[in-house]
């Protein structure tokens, strides 16, 4: 712990701090733009240079300097003062003042700290240079005149998501940041380099030119396009959301999220069920609520009713809709809608146990039957750490791009029963070992066969869980926990013939299974199972209501509303809240307070932020034996949900980027 | 003047052949197994004793340098020696005659200095250019590997020691001690962040020295003569002989080795056949390549050479490329080129130097027509003060100084160029 005086101020700054870390544990700004928390330290745009006694009598890059003990660090010398107004002008000499027309203004890090560190006017009379822009894929726009070199964007792409895609061509003032050929950068958290770029270099594509920061809502909401449940901050205007950007949560998403997290929001005023649709004589026609409901009355289903929850839906929806289910005397309630049958009875046996935070620790990893680059881009990322590290990883699957040292066994879970025994002895001898079971191993049966393993290699140890199963849908495990499973299924749903089926934004059902019921379907965009339905309830996205919503690891989080739905659609539950009333039940709650309420009395767990407690994990069957092949649920990850598919932009990264359409725009 | 018998260079001319068997009748890796058996530590003490300093331009004592090396391996990394052969500043080639000429003093010095500093192996870093002499030291390592010079058992010394010659690509800034093992490395030649040092964290994570070719080609020869031959030359704490590289207005421009600390006069008058137009006729010198401030001729003729010498006079050693300018010379014209050699081979990382050389640059070439304002000069001044010294690598530095040195010294003749050109304008 050494001792450091900044501008006067003595502190003790934790072992390995830089000076830059110790000036702001004492509180005084450092002002920066290659440096950020998540990244290498590059040292190269010298904007934080700072006066430290004893050493050379120069100033000193802050970012790239080691605390140490008795340094007199000043942050207010005339030393520093120059030094970051001749930093500044060097910066912006170079740089266009079109900040009128430029998609960062307002949110700038090279405006801001003009104005605080620059002088007032410019000494520069000779031409500006200018830079060709770089096609760097539907997502990214770029206007490099704008660039200042800080290469934050380059050690993103090679230390974060472990692809060399950006890199510096040319030297001097002739440096250009490009993905090398002009191709797009391809990798599934490109758009974060967005957020990273202190100027307007790199910018939105699609977001561009459409609003200005200081015009934008901004609602605190959490992510529904995989089971990560990546904290997002909603912008919004009217009714319109515009964009989507992370919020910093160390133990979820850092501070990163997925393109399809970011883009998929486009698809919010898609394709959107905003009116009441009842099917008559095989064609949907437009309807009131009154119809709608009387229709769904007249089916006289009493308890012979069933409800399907989708993969996008928060707690509250799916609460109230096993409330109605409940006063109606029915308990077909599933929410695994692509046929999974696995016993959801202990949950600590479907659980990210190791939790994002903690698989960085993992020493030894097996995955099975997980394409983790699409089914969780952001636990890739955890995994690439541990890699880094020295963690060896190994695959049970067909293969797929890792972006780290990985070990491919085979695509059939035969390889259980038969690892090769340096395997099993990596396992074994790892200190803190860990099981990856994805969407693609729970359908070929490897949650049991992986329990034996997890016995067998101790995966539960002192401060250690290592047994983890990666869901894809955000609200399986607020699902599960509410009971959305039956023991054998959507087969136990068809088998019981229900008169009416609810399809709560149920996109994924096979519904030809249910070819004599009265099909419902409650959501809020037209995609497949608004097709199949005989009766269309328009709701809300998760942008439109309040929710909980509980990821792969067993958070519980709370998202809160940014917009308004848009036409005659309504908030879920209030819709079930009227279902009940046609119905003629009482489902016991007349707002949103007391769903909650009653709801956090029925699962306590759902109440409090945080990891919920599943208690220990089940004996495991040493005889449990699977040879299913292994095939991964996800076609294509940009198309993965109804938002997402409604989405323009996702649309058109499937077609360029997944499926090698040429969109190439020449560059000006 | 030095001796011929002082001279450790003996085939600078290339007058004899550069291949082992007449590199070895000049005295080359003769007993160099006896020169390593006197140990390790030893060695650095004898060089440390001998007062060599670097011979790249810093002047950072070697012996000092190698010191600086792991005495063992704690965690199984191997040390590495670096030669830095990428001799690119203006006015510097004295490698390059080395090479040429006597490859086997070098390749010999790499062996006893990795030696000395524990390293495993030695890469010489050939700059891209330097074409006919990448090729005479290839051939000349092989024929070192053929005659078990090099290899398992070098030279019969029991040490195993490898000598891997790397071509750089024509970048000036990989002559930058951490660009250049960038560079090895396989990467963009762009300087690293200092610490870690490369004694600590160089080539591949390993502990690393940069030597230059000069400081290692010397050693066998101090080693062979004794230390307290090699610092019986020049003055205290500028020992040694050194190759000073005269260009520009003399006579008979040269590469001469001779004793550090010798008077400009004397150097010029005795190798060069003196000042082009006598020595009324000199102008200016850049001392130590073009890295260095210029000195005006009256304050630098009877200028010890030698880095304390010509530090007094607000300039330094570097290189001892001398570049000698008479007055037929177009002083802005000359470090307006120099200003754009850095402009164009900075490496762009850190902004001081990648926005600040094509300034300085810019206004330098209309400081060069007179089309600039009088304030334009400060303005120049504060710009090269703005760069110096902010930047991760000395080439900041390196593009700052020659400026400063001109506005120092040749004020009024800017000045008298704006005048001119307002009133032709005027006119």
């Amino acid at each position: 712990m050494p001792k450091v005086t900044v501008d006067g101020i003595e502190i003790e700054v934790p072992n390995g701090a830089t000076v830059l870390q110790a000036c702001e544990l004492a509180g005084k700004e450092i002002p920066r733009f290659c440096y950020h928390e998540r990244l290498s330290i590059a040292g190269n745009c010298r904007m934080c240079l700072v006066e430290v006694k004893p050493g050379p009598p120069k100033p000193q890059a802050s970012c790239a300097l080691p605390a140490a003990e008795g340094q007199e660090i000043r942050t207010d010398s005339q030393m520093v003062k120059t030094a970051r107004e001749g930093v500044m002008e060097f910066l912006l000499i170079n740089h266009p003042l079109d900040c009128p027309i430029c998609d960062q203004g307002g949110e700038c890090d090279l405006q801001d700290q003009s104005i605080a560190y620059g002088r007032g006017a410019s000494r520069y009379d000779e031409n500006k240079r200018a830079v060709t822009e770089k096609y760097m894929g539907p997502l990214i726009k770029t206007i490099m005149t704008r660039c200042i070199h800080c290469t934050r964007c380059v050690r993103f792409s090679e230390e974060i998501a472990g692809v060399d895609e950006i890199g510096a061509l040319y030297r001097g003032e002739d440096m250009q940041i490009t993905t090398y050929l002009e191709q797009a950068a391809k990798h599934e958290l490109s758009a974060n380099v967005i957020d990273l770029c202190p100027v307007g270099a790199l910018t939105s594509r699609p977001y561009a030119y459409e609003a200005r920061p200081w015009e934008l809502t901004k609602t605190l909401s959490i992510d529904v396009s995989d089971a990560v449940g990546s904290n997002i901050r909603v912008d919004s205007r009217g009714r319109e959301v515009l964009r989507v950007l992370p919020r910093t949560n160390d133990d979820v998403n850092e501070e990163w999220i997925s393109d399809k997290t970011r883009y998929q929001v486009e698809g919010l005023t898609r394709r959107r069920l905003d009116k009441v649709w009842i099917r008559r004589k095989g064609k949907l026609e437009q309807a009131s609520w009154d119809e709608a409901f009387s229709t769904i009355a007249k089916a006289k289903a009493g308890s012979s009713i069933a409800a399907i929850a989708g993969d996008l839906l928060d707690c509250e929806t799916m609460f109230a809709a096993k409330t109605l289910l409940g006063a109606l005397g029915s308990t077909l309630i599933e929410s695994r809608q692509g046929g999974m049958a696995y016993p959801a009875d202990n949950l600590a046996a479907v659980n990210f146990n190791s939790t994002f935070a903690g698989i960085e620790e993992a020493d030894a990893v097996l995955i099975v039957g997980s394409q983790v680059r699409w089914e969780a881009p952001l636990v890739n990322v955890r995994l690439r750490k541990a890699a880094k590290r020295g963690a060896k990883v190994f695959i049970v699957g067909p293969h797929w791009e890792t972006t780290y040292a990985a070990e491919f066994l085979g695509d059939s879970l035969d390889q259980l029963q038969q690892l090769p025994a340096h395997v099993a002895e990596a396992m074994q001898q790892a200190s803190k070992p860990a099981i990856i079971i994805g969407g693609g191993g729970l359908v070929a049966g490897a949650l049991a066969p992986a329990l034996a393993l997890a016995e067998q290699w101790k995966l539960v140890r002192e401060g250690w869980n290592g047994f983890n199963v990666l869901h894809m849908a955000a609200a399986r495990m607020g699902a599960l926990m509410l009971g959305f499973a039956q023991k054998g299924g959507m087969a136990d749903i068809a088998a019981a013939n229900p008169k009416v089926v609810l399809a709560l934004g149920a996109d994924e059902v096979d519904f030809s299974q249910f070819q004599s019921s009265l099909k419902v379907y409650i959501g809020h965009h037209g995609d497949k199972g608004a097709h199949a339905a005989d009766i269309i309830l328009p709701g809300s996205a998760y942008t439109e209501k309040a929710g909980t919503y509980v990821n792969t690891e067993g958070r519980v989080q709370f998202a809160d509303k940014a917009v308004f739905a848009p036409g005659d659609a309504r908030e879920d539950w209030t819709i079930l809240r009227a279902l009940a009333d046609a119905l003629g039940v009482s489902v016991g709650f007349d707002s949103f307070g007391e769903l909650r309420a009653a709801m956090t009395a029925e699962v306590p767990a759902l109440g409090v932020e945080g990891l919920a407690d599943y208690g220990a994990l089940p004996k495991g069957d040493a005889k449990a034996k699977a040879t299913g092949q292994i095939v991964y649920p996800i076609k294509d990850f940009y198309m993965t949900n109804a938002i997402a598919r409604s989405s323009p932009t996702m649309q058109r990264c499937s077609a360029e980027l997944l499926h090698g359409e040429d969109f190439a725009e020449a560059a000006e | 003047m030095l001796a011929d018998k002082d001279r450790i260079f003996t085939n600078l001319y290339g007058y004899q052949d550069w291949r082992l068997k007449a590199a070895q009748a000049r005295g080359d890796w003769d007993a160099t197994k006896r020169l390593m058996e006197v140990g390790q530590d030893a060695i650095i003490e004898e060089v440390k004793a001998s007062g060599l300093r670097g011979r790249g331009g810093a002047g950072f004592p070697t012996g000092m340098k190698w010191s600086f090396m792991p005495k063992e391996s704690k965690d199984g990394r191997p040390s590495f020696l670096v030669i830095n052969a990428d001799e690119s500043e203006p006015g510097s080639c004295k490698d390059r005659e080395i090479i040429r000429h006597d490859p086997h003093k070098l390749i010999e010095g790499a062996l006893i200095a990795g030696y000395a500093m524990r390293a495993r192996a030695a890469y010489i870093y050939i700059r891209g250019e330097y074409i006919r002499e990448a090729e005479t030291l290839f051939s000349a390592v092989a024929e070192a590997y053929a005659a078990g010079l090099l290899g398992k058992n070098a030279a019969g010394s029991g040490y195993d020691f490898d000598v891997f010659v790397h071509r750089g690509a024509g970048a000036y800034i990989c002559g930058e001690e951490t660009a250049m093992i960038e560079s090895l490395e396989g990467k963009k030649g762009q300087p690293r962040l200092k610490p870690p040092f490369p004694a600590g964290a160089g080539l591949y994570g390993c502990p690393t020295t940069v030597n230059n070719v000069e400081s290692i080609a010397v050693v066998p020869t101090i080693l062979r003569r004794g230390a307290s031959w090699f610092s019986s030359f020049g003055r205290e704490n500028n020992k040694g002989t050194k190759l000073f590289q005269i260009s520009g207005h003399v006579e008979k421009p040269c590469v001469v080795e001779e004793a550090m600390s010798i008077p400009f006069r004397e150097l010029i008058e005795k190798h060069c056949g003196g000042i082009r137009g006598g020595w009324d006729n000199l102008l200016a010198v850049i001392p130590g390549g073009s890295s260095v401030p210029l000195v005006p001729g009256e304050q630098i003729m009877d200028c010890p050479m030698d880095f304390d010498g010509l530090r007094e006079v607000g300039s330094g050693l570097g290189t001892a490329a001398v570049i000698v300018m008479d007055k037929s010379t177009d002083i802005v014209r000359a470090i307006s080129r120099i200003s754009y050699f850095y402009k164009h081979e900075s490496c762009g990382q850190c902004t001081p130097c990648r926005e600040g050389t094509g300034w300085m640059w810019r206004v330098m070439e209309r400081l060069r027509t007179g089309d600039a304002d009088i304030g334009e000069i400060d303005m120049l001044q504060q710009v090269t003060k703005q760069v110096e010294g902010h930047t991760i690598c000395a080439l900041g530095d390196a593009a700052a100084w020659p400026i400063q040195g001109l506005i120092r010294h040749f004020r009024p003749e800017l000045e008298r160029r704006i005048a001119e050109n307002a009133r032709e304008a005027a006119e």
